[in-house]
């Protein structure tokens, strides 16, 4: 159908024949010089700004937290992925392990997942959907999203994250990357925080060691 | 429905000449620009490197430009081999009957839509509608414009010059909602009730695209409020259209616009929700995935070396911010979906320059130059647009004005000529002028005042006083219509012009 249009979207491209002066030169990712200490501390502060609730904490301790934010929040339906640690879970809760298909997303009121790393620079949490981080839908649907991040995930800048990104955006992977809470300042540039995706955006932050 | 599309149905003088009328666009906006403008300055003085940043910019963009045809194709590949479907269209018909018979196909009576220039561009919603299908806008701004039947005034926020009361009835009388007050709070609130059940039944959804990576397949799509995530997620049956030069050679290129696009738009360190794609993914979001590739006059800008540089546009509206000639008027006067400086040269490009509305749109500048100090991509805006006048006063018959036009566009053409130019006028101004305005220039410039009067020139020239300028106060001093539009080629007189 499109192939007549295809040929002739090309032909005109290349009739043009606009070829650039100098070959371009990337600027190359340099690893990060500032001290982790500094990194971590930045994406906490930057998070928190985005309302974001960033809890640091010990990895004893995730359980722990995890009863006190359900707890606080009401939340008597819990999902999380398949493949989330059941180390970080606290008992007494009835946890769904989700199932495409089967679980429903709308009933749920929280879901806690990992995430792929985070960007000090910008305050960013990315999922890349793999291991403990679940499909798309079950961290968009839920009203309140608690992700639970290693320090050793944050890294520094955005040029940083992208390249350690790579392997899954090549491998086909979707991304997410959350900054704060769903947020719009369509009316009178008030902000308003919760319009479509999670009102709420939880962090524990589990120091290294 | 919002109108859309890029004819403007009137001359630009003309346009104006009624926005100028609506004070309280004129005040939102005001506030707008001004919020932004300089939340802006500070999300950008972040970035240790930003001068470094908006070079690479710039030449990535190029790069692309030089080598469009094989990003293009990669592209393509790339997105096939992940399971999606690749179409391309020539120009808007050909976009819209793409997109309505997609929908068709799956039966669909309604489309859920993120919030995309580009299918404003080719005025996707009335074709939609001609097929029976009816379009969503899920974006709050949007949806307000759209159950308004207005146009947007902004391209990030588009429902700028509407008021919480204006918006509360109107979702009171459209969406059946029951609103105590008119807090924005209560009102975003309404729009998730009324969209959350459209996002979870709705079986084909509509976006845009801001990047899409050639090399990778993935598509992706920067927003705020999570109606984008929605939408490229929640349907079974996904359409992206995107213009073509919206392609990126490689993943690691999406680091440098990840940095520009957020800062330079609503001024943040990063926008609430960024989504990437690449094609299908097993058990995860839509099963059918279908790219757009539109030209629709793009392959014009890109054969015309001075246009070009058009085409590196991330559509992050801090031009129009930074615009004098915008905060006066607003968007509604450029009469296309492209508002403000960009819309001054890309509106009028897009058409071939055959047509004579939007052919007047490179005169609606007061080529002050802010816009190309604040562009990510360093697009060379006044370039641009007295390049454009230039080609438009020679190639088109030339009325009175055009020659005017086409002595200002060689006044113009070089800052120190046309401030002096301006001194020589300031200096000799004085038998022309009555009732603080110039109602005939001699010689050269005479065709300008035929059609209309000029506001004396300022002590100061314009640029002199746009970069020394205080920054605006809150305080709204110029609520009254304005019918001269020499006025927005110039500061006000009297109140906070050049003392
Ligand atoms: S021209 Fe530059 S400043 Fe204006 S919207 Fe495009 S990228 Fe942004």
């Amino acid at each position: 159908m499109s192939g007549e249009a295809r040929l002739e979207i090309l032909t005109r491209i290349n009739r043009i024949g606009a070829r650039e002066q100098e070959p371009l030169e990337r600027r190359p990712v340099r690893p990060s010089t500032r001290p982790r200490a500094q990194i971590v501390e930045q994406f906490a502060e930057y998070a928190a700004e985005y309302r974001a609730n960033v809890r640091r904490l010990a990895a004893a301790e995730v359980p722990g937290a995890l009863r006190d934010l359900l707890l606080a929040r009401g939340s008597e339906r819990v999902a999380v992925p398949q493949d989330l640690p059941a180390g970080w879970l606290p008992g007494g809760f009835a946890v769904t392990r989700d199932e495409p298909g089967v679980t429903d997303l709308t009933a749920v009121q929280t879901v806690v997942t990992g995430a792929a790393l985070a960007v000090a620079e910008t305050g960013t949490v990315v999922l890349d959907h793999g291991p403990g981080q679940g499909r798309r839908a079950l961290t968009l649907v839920p009203d309140h999203h608690v992700c639970v991040l290693r320090e050793d995930q944050v890294v520094d800048n955005v040029p940083e994250a992208v390249a350690r990104l790579r392997g899954s955006v090549l491998s086909g992977r979707p991304l997410t990357w959350i900054s704060g809470p769903s947020a719009t300042s369509d009316i009178e540039l008030s902000r308003v925080e919760g319009v479509h995706g999670p009102r709420v955006l939880d962090i524990l932050l589990v120091r290294e060691g | 429905m919002s109108a859309g599309g890029i004819k403007p149905a009137r001359p630009f003088q003309q346009a104006a000449r009624v926005t100028l009328a609506n004070p309280q666009m004129r005040r939102n906006l005001r506030h707008a620009t001004t919020t932004i403008r300089e939340k802006r300055l500070r999300a950008v003085a972040e970035l240790p490197d930003w001068e470094a940043l908006r070079d690479e910019g710039a030449a990535l963009k190029d790069h692309v430009m030089a080598h469009l045809a094989d990003a293009l194709l990669d592209l393509e590949a790339a997105v096939q081999a992940r399971g999606g479907r690749v179409h391309w269209a020539r120009d808007a018909a050909e976009a819209r009957g793409i997109v309505a018979d997609i929908a068709a196909a799956h039966g669909a009576r309604e489309v859920i839509k993120v919030k995309s220039i580009s299918t404003d561009e080719i005025e996707l919603n009335a074709a939609l509608a001609e097929r029976g299908i009816h379009a969503i806008e899920t974006d709050l701004a949007e949806l307000i414009v759209q159950l308004a039947e207005d146009r947007p005034s902004h391209i990030l926020v588009p429902a700028i010059h509407r008021n919480r009361a204006e918006i509360r009835d109107l979702f009171r009388r459209k969406l059946g909602a029951e609103l105590l007050t008119d807090e924005p709070k209560q009102l975003a609130e309404a729009a998730r009730l009324y969209l959350r059940e459209k996002f979870l039944t709705t079986r084909v959804a509509v976006s845009g695209a801001n990047f899409a990576v050639a090399e990778s397949g993935t598509v992706c799509v920067v927003e705020s409020e999570g109606n984008g995530r929605m939408c490229v997620t929640m349907p079974g049956v996904l359409v992206s259209v995107m213009g073509i030069e919206k392609v990126l050679p490689t993943w690691q290129d999406m680091a440098v616009f990840l940095r520009l696009l957020p800062r330079s738009s609503t001024a943040e360190r990063m926008n609430p929700y960024t989504s990437f794609w690449s094609g299908v993914t097993p058990g995860d979001g839509p099963q059918e995935f279908h790219l757009v590739l539109l030209d629709n006059g793009r392959t014009d800008v890109l054969a015309d070396e001075v246009g070009r540089q058009t085409l590196r546009c991330i559509r992050c509206s801090a031009c129009l911010n930074v615009c004098p000639v915008y905060e006066r008027v607003g968007g509604h006067a450029y009469g296309s979906v492209y508002p403000g400086p960009i819309g001054a040269i890309l509106t009028p490009q897009l058409l071939h320059l055959e047509d004579r509305n939007a052919n007047t749109l490179p005169w609606a500048s007061s080529l002050c130059g802010a816009c190309y100090d604040a562009c990510p991509v360093k697009i060379n805006i006044p370039e641009v647009l007295l390049y454009l006048r230039g080609k438009i006063t020679e190639e088109k018959p030339l009325s009175a004005e055009a020659i005017a036009f086409k002595t200002a566009a060689w006044v113009m053409s070089e800052p120190h000529r046309f401030e002096g130019a301006i001194k020589l006028a300031r200096s000799g101004q004085g038998p022309l002028v009555k009732n603080g305005a110039i109602h005939a220039l001699p010689g050269m410039l005479g065709g300008w005042t035929e059609a209309r009067d000029l506001p004396a020139f300022p002590p100061q020239t314009f640029r002199e006083w746009w970069r020394g300028r205080p920054a605006p106060q809150p305080r709204e001093t110029d609520g009254q219509a304005q019918t001269s539009e020499g006025e927005l080629l110039a500061p006000q007189r009297g109140d906070r012009g050049p003392a």
